[in-house]
């Protein structure tokens, strides 16, 4: 039940405060809170190298129903600063469960903090934006005001003076280097789960924060791979004379990649197939020298429309992204749009002209979330026959 | 791209009478369908024999015809109307089956008439089974193995090639019957060859058994470029084995990973992509538990009653939608009307729990197996939204209205723990309770998963459920805010924590807003917040804040809704509960209609101007009250689930617009009412009410048998029963009494006259009556089970006038400003009363379709106000129709293995089907057609009366044996008809030696049995033919009436076309 558990506050940095119970690690943390509306698959959510630097709330009310399964895990650790949901289940149920949810974030060090209406803090950051917050048991926090203080307030003079400014003074920063591989590593098919079949090609992948499901999806399509840190060398990876080469997803403001995006403005003009997804699609475009900004609550969830341009086809995709590339700051003749979000019309994809790369702001590695752009991969495998 | 070219005038098919397992969902979508298409500029035409819907009315559809859904007759209307299009997929599997039949016989072809949506070829492959199994291994999905065998060996043979259990289903068998799970092949011959020989093409199919996997569902929407979209998954609390309508659901699935989700979401898009499906469709998959080993148990290519679930749960229209795919457009042309901004091509996300409990009719068949299998037996269904499972269960358990606000019925408490066991081995409606049960004796959560095979994680959340109730049995009343902001945060109402805690439920409201612990309303967005929305459609919990604004410019009005459809309060309710929002928006109000029926149009987001989607309870109203402050509520609208309201709504200062509380109490108070009686000087039949079984017994001598027992404040007759004898006088006491009466028994001399019924508006003070219907059955006969004839046939033109003048003389009596509802007795040219409803009641939609009076409407302006001669009327009685429209009652008793079919003053059917022609021969002859009624194939008929009728049969007899009948018939009844010069065949009972009348049943020769019923016969051989004969697909009746009406019918069949009308000509 839950009012045996220890209280614990999710505090935003306009000044509200939203109080809850204390699940999983037991320390304070400031992050960037933002919300995913996904209704299965936390455990990939957890582990998405993405999340690095932010705290990510969970829409779903119910979180922690099939408990954790390691293998479903998308990378060796879960990232998020911190976990917040509505209700954390006590008795996890799947045939494939090895632990509960509360026992996993204790054990992977992520605080968090259940009891909170979501929905509540969904509306906010709606409609004010992503913000920074902070997640703390101190038992100085109080609620003032508010008829449903014990759902949400304002923080008293201890949060305006003490933590407040601590909170605001927050940045998502260095993120993708804390995420990626520390050296090279090298998968054949049949590791981390993939199929086991005939090796065709070798792919470099660019980790920028890789989920394992794209390593797999490459994989089992008949690839060796070859992975990268976000440290590397495009000199090194010409050399290695992959069929192809996949830049991965990962977390952060993709401008602040500086070294990455000059290397990867070696690879582009190397007349090998590149592949991009996410961060990676961010920043092909960057080292083209388009811009990108900062959304105002970003794509998080497993429910987003995108639209192939090409063939009129309309995809539900898995997003996790904050920043966006801004389609009109291209020079002319570089690249033509190949997806658009249906609900936005934000860009969701690019071809270059005139080269071969293709890259694509969503997740089609999915998980968590919709199989249905898995194809992408198949596309990948076109781009290199070429 | 845009739509198809020239699409201009579409025929809609509706899905006829309600049944178990047909029901109001399909209202819903062709109402939403028939609106969506009109949004396009199509002109719609629409078919339903069903008066009781909304899509039937003329505002719906730009031409209504209400006939029989049959091919004839749709043929007819497309050579009359010449539509360029026709759009079978909303009418449920009527519409679809007639859909596919005008397609593959090449009539659609032959007069250029377009299928819209999925195409006949892919229903073929959805449903036909051999195509299905082929599709299916086309493309890898896997299916169960199965086999339709026709004999016992062969059946042996394949079912150890699949291995044991195996399930049984013995083909064109209705309710299953005759069917099991073999664990054996001693078991299976056993069951196998029973069931080659109730079946009537002497077939079973041998299939897999994979009871005890989990059941998913999901709904999925595919358009004519490819582009797929899931709507919503569902899990099934109940295993696989419970028919999913059956079963408790919730959505989305709670016990998937992400993995097992997708799996199952990418088989159902690529199945419905192979298919080719265009619009809305169902996959329903099992789920092995240990593994991620599936199979895809049905595909339904069209709306579902799945689908109206699923589009309440997400706020997703799907219905309209699929119409919108079907003209054509694809899924991101389409915008999503809930948030007005995204389109329909995304995915909705939810952020809350929804649960649906079905609503089972074993309150009113007592005697019928309760058993839960494979064939649905529900009639209705309730639906709650909560931020938590528990609170969504608990939530719907009350919505039920079946005497229950928790978990705990008490019906378990005596038994011992190895009974409690038992009872949990039992799959029937009361598993929950026994579950919760088992928990409070702390039997394990393994124990019960393994018994039972559900799902560990919903077994914990009752557990939840059972520690709250212990703590606040604990607290008692010590109660504290933290554990009572816990018990709220799961849904437990007042009544239920005072009971636990002893306290009040005035001390426990007032502790809950000391400690600001009140309901807070949550929007249904279809995007968990994501976007901004507009729709207003809400539901509450305890543990939130609030999003609803009570704020607004226009005066409010509450509409209260009907909740579940059950038998006895069926969707007529839902019909005027929307007109009559329609009716107060017209005037300029704010309407707010709360209810719990997922399969309604009134619980649409876009009927009412806010929807709240929650229990009828005093308590779940009162939160509503609390924040929207309307002005006045309406009551008569909503049957009787509304009525129960009344005193609570006025206690929370809430008007009750319309007839007054006091009035409406006065027409069920039977001292009150008696005195009122008196005072106009209207005769009633004699009566008194009773409080005990003694009293009962004194009262009934009394008056001298036969009498008329029930209890009062109830709907469609519930309890009400006819005695001849004190043991029955006892037996039905006993009944009644098994739930606490707040109100008195009534017992009252029983005439066997002509029953008459009205309906009609009041303004206060000048009456409307729109027509007088007469029951073919004579009194005795429940009014919703009787074949009701508009206008009036056999009533002279004198009693008319004195039914009329009793109306207005009780109507003002009753200070009556809205609807009411009479039913008088004509006994020896005398009128009495025997009932008075001062609402709406099951015939108002029929009888406003019929005379084209807006009935509702005009009742919700008398309640405002306005009088009928201000409308622009005459008081007294409309101008008589041209037309004659009869109403024939429908029955689902194949659906409800053990149920007694024979007719009384308790109502049984499900649905209705109306007959409209000039002539009355033909209006009747519709009616049975409709109802699905059709006759002669072998001409062969069983004929067993009791000893009362046996007379009156002998003329009966004359006239099918006219018809060119042979007769078979009880020793007895045989015996006098022979005696009359009517040559009828004896035939043995079932104890004594074959050939006996079930051996004759089970030749499967018989098109027809007339049995009615010796009192109290269950047990004996009547019921049992009575059953066989539901079972196996013979037309049974049951009275004299009805079997003269069919004679007459039959009499006049003619096979040269019939008429059809369009509603707008009448």
């Amino acid at each position: 039940m839950e009012n045996n558990k220890k209280k614990a506050y999710l505090i935003l940095e306009d000044g509200t405060v939203f109080s809850g119970y204390h699940i999983g690690a037991e320390k304070q943390v400031v992050s960037e809170i933002v919300f995913n509306t996904s209704m299965t698959g936390y455990v990939e959510v957890l582990t998405d190298p993405s999340y690095a630097g932010q705290a990510v709330a969970m829409t779903y009310p119910l979180i922690g129903n099939y408990g954790v399964n390691y293998s479903d895990m998308e990378s060796d650790k879960a990232w998020p600063d911190a976990f917040i949901v509505r209700e954390i289940a006590d008795v996890p149920s799947n045939f494939r469960c090895e632990t509960d949810l509360n026992s996993f974030l204790t054990e992977q060090g992520i605080p968090g903090v259940s009891g909170i209406d979501v929905r509540a803090l969904t509306l906010i950051l709606r409609e004010k934006g992503t913000m920074n917050g902070m997640i703390t048991t101190d038992e100085n926090v109080s609620v003032i005001d508010g008829v449903d203080s014990h759902i949400k307030g304002t923080g008293n003079d201890y949060v305006i003076n003490k933590l407040l400014p601590k909170i605001k003074d927050y940045k998502v920063q260095g993120v993708v280097k804390r995420v990626s591989s520390k050296e090279i590593k090298d998968y054949t098919p049949g590791d981390i789960g993939s199929k086991k079949c005939e090796v065709k090609r070798k792919i470099a992948l660019i980790d920028v924060g890789t989920k394992k499901n794209i390593i797999r999806s490459l994989l089992s399509r008949g690839n060796n791979v070859r992975v990268y840190p976000a440290t590397f060398d495009a000199k090194e990876v010409i050399e290695y004379a992959p069929d192809g080469i996949m830049i991965s997803n990962g977390p952060g403001d993709p401008s602040e990649c500086v070294d990455i995006i000059n290397e990867i403005k070696v690879l582009k003009d190397a007349h090998i197939p590149i592949f991009a997804i996410c961060l990676g699609h961010q920043l092909m475009a960057l080292s083209h020298d388009a811009k990108t900004y900062k959304m105002k609550y970003g794509h998080r969830g497993a429910n987003h429309p995108v639209k192939d341009m090409i063939t009129g086809k309309v995809y539900i995709s898995t997003q996790n992204h904050g920043y966006v590339v801004d389609e009109k700051s291209f020079e002319e003749g570089i690249v033509k749009p190949w997806f658009i979000n249906v609900n936005d019309k934000t860009l969701e994809g690019l071809i270059y002209e005139g080269k071969n790369i293709k890259t694509v702001q969503f997740h089609p590695e999915a998980c968590a979330g919709p199989l249905d752009t898995g194809f992408l991969f198949e596309e990948f495998e076109k781009m290199m026959e070429r | 791209m845009p739509k198809l070219e020239g699409i201009k005038k579409v025929l809609v098919i509706g899905s006829g009478p309600i049944v178990i397992g047909q029901a109001a969902e399909f209202d819903y979508a062709g109402t939403q369908a028939c609106r969506s298409l009109k949004e396009e500029g199509m002109e719609v035409v629409l078919i339903n024999s069903n008066p009781a819907t909304i899509m039937t009315d003329r505002e719906i559809a730009d031409k209504v015809y209400i006939e029989p859904l049959t091919i004839q007759v749709v043929k007819e209307i497309i050579k009359k109307e010449k539509p360029d299009s026709i759009l079978p997929n909303m009418g449920g599997q009527a519409g679809l089956n007639l859909g596919m039949e005008l397609s593959e016989s090449g009539f659609l072809d032959s007069v250029g008439v377009k299928l819209l949506g999925t195409s006949a070829e892919t229903i073929r492959n959805a449903e036909g089974r051999e195509e299905f199994k082929d599709l299916m291994e086309r493309i890898g999905e896997p299916v169960a193995d199965s086999l339709l065998v026709e004999d016992v060996d062969t059946g042996a043979q394949f079912a150890s090639s699949i291995g044991y259990p195996v399930v049984l289903r013995p083909a064109y068998t209705l309710g299953g019957s005759g069917g099991g799970i073999a664990h054996d092949e001693e078991e299976l011959r056993t069951i196998l060859s029973n069931g080659l020989r109730l079946s009537r093409v002497g077939q079973v199919l041998v299939e897999r058994c994979i009871a005890g996997w989990k059941e998913i569902e999901y709904e999925v929407m595919r358009d004519s470029l490819g582009n797929c979209i899931t709507i919503c998954n569902m899990e099934n609390l109940d295993p696989v084995g419970v028919h999913t309508g059956d079963s408790i659901v919730v959505a989305p699935s709670q016990t998937l990973t992400d993995k097992e989700y997708q799996m199952l979401r990418t088989s159902a898009l690529k199945i419905i992509d192979e298919l080719g499906v265009i619009g809305g469709c169902n996959v329903q998959f099992a789920l092995n538990p240990n593994s991620f080993e599936y199979i895809v148990i049905e595909v339904n290519p069209r709306v579902s009653r799945s689908s109206a679930l699923a589009s309440k749960a997400t706020g997703y229209p799907i219905a309209k939608v699929s119409a919108k795919i079907a003209l054509g457009y694809h899924l991101d042309e389409i915008p999503n009307a809930v948030t007005g901004k995204t389109y329909a091509s995304f995915e909705p996300s939810l952020d809350y729990c929804v649960v649906k409990i079905p609503r089972l009719p074993f309150d009113k068949f007592i005697h019928a197996k309760r058993t839960l299998t494979t064939q649905m037996k529900a009639t209705g269904e309730v639906m709650s939204i909560c931020t938590n499972f528990e609170g969504g269960l608990m939530k719907a358990l009350r919505s039920l209205e079946q005497h229950v606000d928790s978990l705990d019925t008490k019906e378990f408490s005596s038994h011992t723990d190895n009974e409690v066991r038992d009872e949990l081995h039992k799959v029937n409606d009361r598993r929950i309770f026994a579950i919760a049960e088992a928990l409070r004796r702390d039997i394990s959560m393994n124990e019960i998963h393994d018994i039972t095979s559900i799902d560990i994680w919903f077994i914990s959340k009752i557990k939840n459920i059972i520690s709250i109730e212990k703590s606040l049995k604990e607290a008692g009343e010590k109660l504290d805010a933290d554990l009572l902001r816990e018990a709220k945060r799961i849904e437990f109402p007042d009544t239920y924590i005072s009971k636990l805690t002893g306290l009040s439920e005035e001390s426990i409201k007032n502790l809950r807003y000391e400690h600001n612990i009140t309901a807070a309303f949550k929007m249904v967005d279809t995007c968990a917040a994501e976007f901004a929305s507009e729709t207003p459609y809400y539901y509450s919990c305890f543990d939130g804040l609030n999003e609803a604004k009570g704020e607004s410019e226009k005066k409010k009005i509450l509409v209260l809704g009907s909740g579940p459809i059950r038998i006895g309060q069926g969707i007529e309710f839902d019909y005027c509960s929307v007109h009559s929002v329609w009716a107060f928006k017209n005037k300029g109000y704010e309407t707010i209609i709360i209810n719990n029926n997922p399969e309604t149009v009134s619980t649409d987001f876009d009927i009412a101007d806010k929807l709240y989607f929650e229990p009828l309870t005093p308590e779940d109203v009162e939160n509503i009250v609390r924040l929207e402050k309307p002005v006045g509520a309406v009551v008569q609208f909503g049957g009787q689930t509304a009525i129960k309201l009344t005193e609570s709504l006025m206690k929370m200062g809430v008007k009750i617009l319309g007839t007054r509380a006091e009035d409406v109490d006065a027409a069920e108070d039977r001292e009150l009412f008696d005195k009122i009686l008196e005072e106009c000087s209207i005769p009633r039949p004699k009566g008194h009410t009773v409080y005990t079984t003694d009293e009962a017994l004194k009262t009934a001598n009394m008056l001298g048998y036969p009498v008329l027992i029930r209890p009062s404040y109830v709907l469609g007759g519930q309890g009400m029963q006819i005695a001849i004898s004190d043991d029955d006088i006892r037996e039905f006491m006993g009944v009644i009494n098994r739930y606490h009466q707040d109100h008195p028994i009534l017992i009252d001399k029983y005439l066997m006259g002509k029953e008459v019924e009205v309906d009609a508006v009041c303004d206060g003070k000048d009456i409307l009556i729109p027509g007088i219907m007469e029951h073919v059955e004579r009194a005795g006969i429940h009014s919703g089970d009787s074949i009701s004839v508009y206008p009036a046939m056999s009533i002279s033109e004198d009693i008319q006038k004195v039914i009329v003048d009793y109306t207005a003389r009780l109507a003002r009596a009753l200070h009556v400003v809205g609807l009411i509802n009479i039913q008088f007795i004509v006994f020896e040219n005398e009128v009495y009363v025997i009932e008075v409803n001062p609402r709406s009641s099951r015939t108002v939609p029929y009888i406003s379709k019929v005379t084209g009076l807006p009935i509702v409407d005009l009742a919700t302006y008398a309640i405002l106000g306005e009088s009928i001669r201000d409308m622009g009327y005459e008081p007294g009685l409309y101008k008589k129709s041209d037309y004659i429209a009869i109403k024939k009652p429908v029955f689902s008793f194949e659906k409800l293995r053990g149920a007694e079919i024979s007719l009384g003053p308790e109502m049984k059917s499900t649905g209705e089907c109306l007959g409209i022609s000039k002539s009355f021969n033909e209006a009747l002859y519709k009616a049975f057609e409709g109802a699905g009624i059709d006759i002669p194939k072998y001409k062969k008929m069983i004929i067993s009366v009791k000893d009362a009728d046996k007379l009156e049969a002998v003329g009966i007899a004359k006239r099918f044996k006219k018809l060119g009948f042979d007769i078979f018939a009880t020793k007895n009844t045989a015996r006098v008809l022979n005696e009359h010069g009517v040559l009828a065949i004896p035939i043995n009972r079932i104890n004594e030696e074959a050939p006996t009348l079930m051996d004759l049943l089970l030749e499967h020769k018989i098109d027809l049995v007339i049995d009615t019923p010796t009192h109290g016969d269950k047990l004996k051989d009547g019921f049992l033919i009575r059953r066989t004969a539901i079972e196996t697909g013979v037309t049974c009746l049951t009275s004299l009436d009805t079997a003269d009406a069919l004679l007459t019918s039959l009499e006049n069949e003619d096979d040269s076309i019939m008429s059809i009308v369009n509603l707008g000509d009448i």
